[in-house]
């Protein structure tokens, strides 16, 4: 079994979500793109997962974690959406770029 | 209760008294100020004389035994060592009494060995057994407790009791108190003068100003003789000594507003310094002498006794306390101060500069006897020098009586004259006569001062005698007592005076290994003088016509009383030292010389011959003496003789002059001695102020500046401030830098983020 497509899949949604991350000011539309950056990674843990599983049935690690990864991308955003709504809440703006209280 | 032990709960009561008067007097009020002092004197008086009265019991029933060893122990201060060789050092201590001990005598290391082996001090105490007198200690003791005239009596050791002060290495310094006959005779006199002059000074003082600045003094000067004459070591001598100094200041400067008094308190204060550096010398000088072991008296002088010591530094040492003996009891050519410190009130020149303080030199003489004995070599050289300066004096102090006008300053150069007559006495040996006169003389002189005082007080306080006159009609109870104690002075039989001052004249003549012919003539002319000048005074104060203002009047009982009580002194207590053969008379054994039975130490004191009564020279002397009254009579009161001869005669007016100058001594001090020296030595002063110390001031702020400029400029400004400033500076600014890269943009960091993972992703790969 080949893993280059599905390799080749994780890099390019992996571009898209790096894309989104630095390049969105709507923070709704970052965090989607955290996922997407996430859910990269997490397809290829199970492509290299079901690699060796072919070789080694009792080896699921592979899968394993992308499951860890996806319940912390779960509670990421949890907290990712509250922190959101409580900036629109103050300042009734999500935009990213107003959000520079920290500036030096 | 036994005192002897504890003598020093009296002058501790006495300085209680001070303390108390000090603090409490002006609360209190003037009466209960004199109250507290009358009874802190009267309680010490009645110590005092059991404290006589036990030193009397105690030569009578001399201790024997253990406790003699123990005395012995405790007197010479040393510490504790075998039984063998304290029985040496009790058989060495009954020798003192008979003969010069040359040998096993006291020194800190021969008494070490001793403590070490007591094989060694059986074999130190065999040698003196052999050779002990046929009596042992305690039969001695029994059979001459009667005590036989011209016999050595038995060794009674005094009562020392000391406690450690502090120590150095070996040298222990210790408090402590010393009783014999000596300090219980001085006890009780200065108790009865101090109490007497107490009660004098209620009325002599009443409403004075500083009444109870005035009887504090009192009360600490009381303490202070006490302290002195009980000390049981020369340290605690030198602090009594000083103190007597100190109250003799203050309360000559009692009335400080006139110039006058400071003056002569200061000149008082000043000259005795003089002497005291020659004391404190002398006390190191004898300590070291005398093995640099302990400075306890009766160590010292037994160490100078033993032969053992270095002759050289005794002399030095004897001359150095001499200094000192020289001011305190105004012996010629520091005598100057005595007729100034009658600036003083009257009943304090009576008690100080009469009858106690100033005779602390003569109390050091006889206390420290052992060293000016062997240092001076009296009874055996040829330099009588603690002899002269005493024969001179007498004689020089009595030439000076004649010539003031002012009644207390006759008596102040008789009190000098006298001193010279008790240290001419110590000089020639005459050791009890000496103490003797001191004893009888504090009586009458007191009598007198105190009687001048009561004049004074009579003729509106004026000591000028021209002034007076006729008094004896007017003041009947001080003109007898004047009268009593004057002729006690002259000596006239059988008056106080006479014994003393008999026994005196009878040392000169016999001496000790040779006559003292030159001190037996300055006594005889001095006795001369002495009933001469009192016999002047006398008739130019109670004789003739009253010359002062007003009306006189006779002082009441409280002044009155203390006169009486001095002058029955004054005439029965010549016989506590009767001579054992008057005139054929003889008196049995225990009535005779008790004075010398008890005073005289037996203890650690050199052999002295003992003069005995010369029927010739008492005849002579009372002759003088009765010429010179007879003489005053004839000049002052009938106007005969050759008056006016200081008109008449060049060389009379001169030697007046040269008198009224008094020899020109303080002309000599001040304005030559202290003239001379101070003049360049300011100008010295200043020159080497000038240029040697404002030099080095100067330079060395000169290079302290220059140093400081240096540092500032180059060091603090540039070094410091620039690393200091520096940090600061690159901290802002990289700081300034640093802050463009906050941006707080979420996103910006994120890429700087990406960026950093995908540098390191790079290393990872193509480099690791």
């Amino acid at each position: 079994m080949l893993v280059n497509q599905f390799l080749f899949l994780g890099a390019v949604l992996f571009c898209i979500g790096v894309y989104g991350v630095l390049a969105r000011r709507n923070a709704v539309l970052v965090l989607m793109s955290i996922e997407l950056v996430l859910n990269a990674v997490n397809i290829n843990l199970v492509a290299f997962g079901a690699m060796w599983h072919a070789t080694d049935p009792a080896n699921l690690s592979g899968q394993v974690f992308a499951l860890f990864v996806i319940a912390v991308a779960a509670a990421e955003v949890g907290v990712g959406l509250a922190l959101v709504l409580m900036i629109y809440r103050n300042r009734q703006s999500i935009d990213l770029d107003e959000v520079d209280l920290l500036k030096g | 209760m036994n005192l002897l032990d504890k003598v020093w709960i009296v002058p501790a009561i006495m300085a209680a008294s001070f303390l108390l008067i000090l603090f409490f007097g002006k609360r209190a009020g003037t009466k209960a100020t004199a109250g507290l002092g009358i009874a802190a004197v009267s309680v010490c008086l009645v110590f005092s004389v059991v404290v006589a009265g036990q030193w009397i019991n105690r030569v009578n029933h001399p201790p024997t035994g253990e406790k003699l060893a123990e005395d012995i122990r405790q007197a010479n201060g040393l510490t504790p060592q075998t039984p063998e060789a304290v029985e040496s050092e009790a058989n060495a201590a009954t020798h003192d009494a008979g003969q010069t001990v040359d040998q096993g005598s006291s020194s800190g290391s021969e008494h070490g060995a001793a403590a070490t082996g007591a094989a060694e001090g059986e074999s130190a105490a065999a040698p003196l057994a052999a050779t002990e007198q046929p009596a042992t200690p305690t039969a001695e003791g029994s059979t001459s407790a009667e005590g036989e005239h011209g016999a050595e009596h038995e060794s009674v050791p005094p009562v020392v009791r000391t406690v450690t002060w502090f120590e150095i290495g070996p040298i222990h310094f210790e408090l402590g108190t010393l009783v014999d006959g000596l300090s219980a005779m001085m006890l009780v006199t200065v108790c009865i003068i101090s109490l007497l002059v107490h009660i004098y000074s209620t009325e002599y003082l009443h409403g004075d100003v500083r009444f109870t600045h005035y009887y504090a003094f009192l009360s600490l000067f009381t303490a202070s003789m006490l302290f002195y004459v009980i000390s049981s070591n020369t340290l605690q001598m030198l602090v009594g000594w000083e103190l007597v100094g100190l109250c003799s200041f203050a309360l000559i400067g009692h009335w400080w507003e006139e110039k006058n008094n400071t003056d002569a308190a200061l000149k008082a204060f000043l000259t005795n310094r003089v002497g005291d550096m020659g004391l404190i010398i002398g006390v190191t000088i004898t300590f070291f002498a005398a093995g640099a072991t302990s400075f306890n008296v009766l160590h010292i002088n037994e160490y100078a006794l033993s032969g053992g010591a270095n002759t050289t530094l005794l002399l030095v040492g004897a001359l150095c306390l001499f200094g000192g003996v020289t001011s305190k009891s105004g012996q010629f050519p520091l005598h100057t101060w005595l007729p100034d410190a009658m600036a003083g009130p009257t009943p304090v020149s009576a008690l100080i500069h009469a009858a106690t303080m100033v005779v602390a030199g003569v109390y050091l003489i006889a206390r420290l006897y052992a060293v000016f004995f062997q240092g001076l070599g009296i009874g055996s050289s040829s330099l009588h020098y603690v002899a002269f300066i005493g024969g001179f004096t007498t004689v020089m102090g009595g030439v000076l009586a004649f010539v003031q006008t002012d009644l207390k300053k006759v008596l102040a150069y008789s009190t000098i004259s006298q001193l010279g007559y008790m240290v001419m006495a110590l000089g020639v040996g005459a050791w009890t006569a000496g103490v003797f006169h001191l004893f009888t003389h504090a009586f009458f002189k007191a009598c007198l001062f105190l009687g001048a005082g009561s004049v004074s007080h009579a003729c509106h306080h004026t000591f000028d005698m021209r002034e007076m006159g006729g008094l004896r009609k007017h003041m009947k109870s001080t003109h007898a007592t004047f009268a009593i104690a004057s002729l006690a002075l002259a000596g006239i039989v059988p008056l106080a005076g006479f014994w003393s001052k008999d026994e005196i004249l009878a040392g000169a003549q016999q001496g000790q290994r040779n006559a003292y012919t030159l001190m037996l003539v300055f006594g005889l002319i001095t006795a001369f003088m002495t009933a001469a000048y009192m016999g002047r005074a006398y008739w130019m104060t109670f004789w003739g016509e009253y010359r002062g203002h007003g009306t006189p009047h006779e002082s009441p009982k409280v002044i009155t009383v203390p006169l009486w009580v001095l002058a029955i002194c004054a005439i029965f207590l010549g016989f506590l030292n009767f001579p054992a053969r008057f005139f054929g008379l003889e008196l049995p054994s225990g009535v005779t010389t008790r004075f010398e039975h008890f005073v005289e130490p037996t203890f650690a004191f050199p052999q002295i011959e003992h003069p005995t009564f010369t029927p010739w020279l008492a005849v002579l002397s009372t002759v003088l003496a009765v010429a010179g009254i007879a003489t005053a009579y004839l000049y002052f009161e009938k106007n005969k003789g050759p008056h006016g001869l200081t008109h008449r005669s060049g060389a009379a007016r001169a030697g007046y002059t040269f008198l009224e100058n008094k020899y020109y001594l303080d002309t000599l001090y001040t304005d030559i001695i202290a003239a001379d020296t101070k003049g360049p030595l300011a100008r010295a002063a200043y020159w080497f102020n000038q240029n040697v110390l404002d030099g080095i001031v100067d330079g060395a702020a000169t290079v302290s500046k220059k140093v400081a400029r240096f540092v500032y400029r180059d060091v603090d400004q540039l070094v410091v401030d620039g690393v200091v400033n520096g940090s600061g500076l690159v901290s802002e600014e990289s700081g300034q830098f640093l802050r463009r890269m906050q941006t707080g943009k979420v996103q910006q960091y994120a890429a700087i983020l990406f960026a950093g993972v995908v540098v390191l992703a790079g290393v990872l790969v193509f480099v690791v």
